[in-house]
């Protein structure tokens, strides 16, 4: 007993809570940018489009590729990241909307069940495009930023996770000015609010829901890129759990909505952090670290209990 | 609004039109091979010639489809070795056809494709390749009396559970993790373990046998983490297991998991030795975890390539074919060859005539000699502890494995 406390003890010490959060902190900002991808959909048109993780994947292989080709030419590194990551945002824009057009929008007044599993559908032909574009084996990423490790207060983190943490505030930042404050994105919130009337009103719907698919895909193309160089490996399968965590990420904090989308992301890293860091301790190894996914899954059940529209709460004009 | 009806309307009439005809059209394509090759083999032509199926298993898709591949391949080139042999079985020249299937590494869909190749009437199964899918797996083989050879499933549960028809060719999990776990505690002198696994059959059953081994060397486990086998974020678990300073991390677990997890632990700033086993000691692992490979302790159930007793051959065929070896493949060529082996010595490509000769085998194969006992594992099967250094897999020490007689 005096054992199992004093380990207890070591592991909840200050920089081991602190590196937690940065773990958490690096993941979470990932799933919030993927989780968007997965709201913005929704809230126009109330589709769950579950080929968004595979967007994601063939985003990082589009910039691994491009990275490679530019590895040997001379060109300095950090502009051949740059350049990488805008070929994977205007592939994964295109991919994006091409998915509206022939998957969705043919299907736009079908039962709801149809569309989703064309969804499903698209997910798994974008998987066996992505395996014989770029094989069954990892990839692994060529390291193009020279990792520095910092250490603060005894928890350590690299640049390239301060990189991911501030693009990804920085493109949320982003998203939230378009949507607020510019003609797109005031045509986008009265298509949720009502499709015939913002019609009427003489906005192309068509337009602004291939504008969501598009915007949506390039946010996952980023958090591809970001993916690819925090863990410098990619699989043409990878995008199937990252899509399913952020789909949880999007409910969590209520899908549709924007600000729910990234708390929800946020949180669930951190949650994932925490729970895998801790729940061994606190349980007296009762529970161990393979329960990681299911106390983010818990989390989400007693969340729903009590606010079945997640925590912010669905789409913020709702459709009535 | 009529008018934005239509064409949802013709599109889903569309698709159910080429769904429906898709289904006519499939069904006389699934059926028209497998009636060929069954009237082939009762009756064959004048020609006294007899396609015998065998089937092989490995994950061709997911994570480590790597190693599923490198499995098959092995497989094939023992196939078309023994077709080029012209083997004469009961007065028929024997052309061997290797069925090859993709379990995706999943349990459940390990049994779905057992059944397959049961249906498919093989005589025989080289495979699986992950302990957890070729336990399950054997089960199927077992009541149909088909011989089953894993090239690589080392948990000891698969040749405990009494069937006569599952054998493997190299050692199992009990002699790998003391094998591992003792050399870190004595040789490396580890005083306190860290042992995380991916909760596969396979990753689970080594970790606890070298948890076993360490203690029994005197050392603590002082931290017991888990994982899965399809993860790459292991930065919470390892945060955990800093606090906790262990001397040697072990990983019960695949390449795949090892690469970023290497990665991660330098990241973090972890000073421990990184131990695996067979999973993870892949030139696969080298190129995942680059730079952060070094060092990295890792053993193999077998002797490694360079001194596999008639290696030299294959190791050539292999590479000119197929490319680098990852693991298993020297053992997926020899499992082939024990089945040929058993059906010549039989004269019979019978499972039911030629399942009691697998038992009794004593074949000089690539990776050694290879005898059964009486459970179906292999007698003094080797065990070999990697060391990576400059890129490669540097062999610190094998144990156990008899040369094959010249």
């Amino acid at each position: 007993m005096v054992r199992h406390q004093r380990l207890v003890a070591e592991s909840l010490t200050m920089d081991t809570l602190l590196q937690q959060l940065i773990n958490g902190l690096t993941l979470g900002a990932v799933y919030a940018l993927v989780a968007l991808g997965y709201t913005m959909v929704y809230g126009i048109i109330g589709l769950i489009n579950f080929a968004h993780g595979e967007v994601v994947m063939i985003g990082t292989m589009v910039a691994f590729t491009v990275i490679v080709f530019f590895a040997g030419s001379g060109m300095p590194p950090l502009l051949i990241l740059g350049v990488g990551l805008l070929v994977s945002v205007v592939v994964c824009m295109v991919l994006g909307w091409a998915l509206e057009r022939v998957a969705y929008r043919p299907l736009r007044h079908a039962p709801r069940l149809t569309p989703l599993i064309t969804a499903i559908g698209m997910s798994i032909v974008l998987q066996n495009v992505a395996m014989l574009i770029w094989g069954r084996n990892y990839i692994t990423f060529p390291p193009m930023i020279n990792k520095q490790i910092y250490e603060v207060g005894g928890a350590s983190f690299t640049n390239v996770q301060v990189a991911i943490v501030s693009l990804a505030a920085l493109v949320m930042l982003g998203l939230i000015y378009l949507v607020h404050r510019t003609r797109i994105g005031m045509a986008m919130r009265a298509t949720a609010q009502n499709p015939h009337v913002a019609s009427l009103m003489g906005v192309d719907i068509n337009r602004v829901i291939a504008m969501a698919f598009i915007i949506g895909s390039a946010l996952g193309a980023v958090a591809g890129c970001m993916v690819g160089s925090y863990y410098e490996i990619a699989h043409y399968q990878m995008g199937f759990m990252l899509g399913l965590k952020a789909f949880t990420a999007a409910v969590l904090g209520g899908i549709g909505n924007l600000a729910g989308a990234m708390a929800g992301g946020l949180l669930l890293g951190l949650i994932e952090a925490l729970g895998a860091g801790y729940i061994g301790d606190l349980t007296g190894n009762f529970l161990g670290s393979h329960y990681q996914d299911i106390f983010a899954f818990i989390v989400l059940i007693i969340v729903l209990m009590f606010r079945p529209s997640g925590l912010f709460g669905e789409r913020t004009g709702d459709r009535a | 609004m009529n008018n934005v009806r239509m064409p949802g309307v013709l599109v889903v009439l569309a698709a159910s039109v080429a769904i429906i005809g898709c289904g006519k059209k499939e069904e006389p394509k699934a059926a028209a091979p497998a009636p060929a090759p069954a009237a082939a083999a009762p009756a064959p032509a004048p020609k006294p010639e007899m396609v015998v199926k065998i089937g092989h298993v490995a994950p061709l898709t997911g994570p480590i489809a790597h190693l599923g591949k490198d499995n098959e391949n092995g497989a094939r080139l023992a196939v078309d070795d023994a077709n080029a042999k012209k083997i004469e079985i009961d007065g028929k020249v024997i052309k061997f056809e290797l069925l090859g299937e993709d379990d995706q590494a999943d349990p459940k869909t390990g049994t779905v494709v057992a059944q397959k190749l049961v249906d498919a009437k093989v005589v025989g199964v080289v495979g699986h390749l992950n302990s957890g899918t070729t336990i399950p797996a054997s089960a199927i083989y077992n009541q149909s009396g088909l011989p089953q050879i894993s090239p690589s499933a080392t948990n000891p549960k698969y040749t405990q559970q009494g069937f006569n028809t599952a054998f493997r060719v190299m050692a199992n999990d009990i002699q790998q993790g003391s094998v591992i776990g003792t050399y870190a505690a004595k040789d490396m002198g580890a005083k306190k373990f860290a042992i995380i696994d991916d909760r596969t059959a396979y990753g689970q059953g080594l970790a606890d046998e070298v948890e076993k081994a360490a203690k029994a060397a005197g050392a603590t486990v002082v931290a017991r983490e888990f994982t899965n086998d399809k993860a790459t974020d292991f930065k919470a678990i390892l945060t955990k297991i800093k606090a906790k300073n262990p001397d040697v991390i072990f990983l019960g677990g695949m390449d795949a998991v090892g690469g970023p997890m290497l990665k991660q632990i330098k990241e973090l700033g972890i000073k421990a030795k990184f131990t695996t086993g067979d999973g993870g000691c892949s030139p696969e692992l080298i190129k995942l975890a680059g730079a952060a490979s070094e060092g990295v302790i890792c053993s193999q159930a077998g002797l490694p390539p360079e001194k596999l007793p008639n290696g030299q051959k294959f190791l050539e065929d292999f590479t000119k074919k197929y490319g680098q070896i990852q693991i298993y493949s020297p053992y997926s060529y020899d499992a082939v060859m024990v089945l040929v082996d058993a059906m010549k010595r039989a004269n019979s490509v019978d499972p039911v005539k030629y399942l009691p000769e697998v038992g009794k085998t004593a074949y000089d194969g690539v990776t050694g000699k290879i005898e059964f006992d009486e459970k179906g594992d292999i007698k003094n099967g080797a065990i070999t502890v990697f060391e990576i250094k400059d890129g490669k897999l540097a062999t610190l020490k094998s144990e156990g494995g008899t040369a094959a007689s010249k």
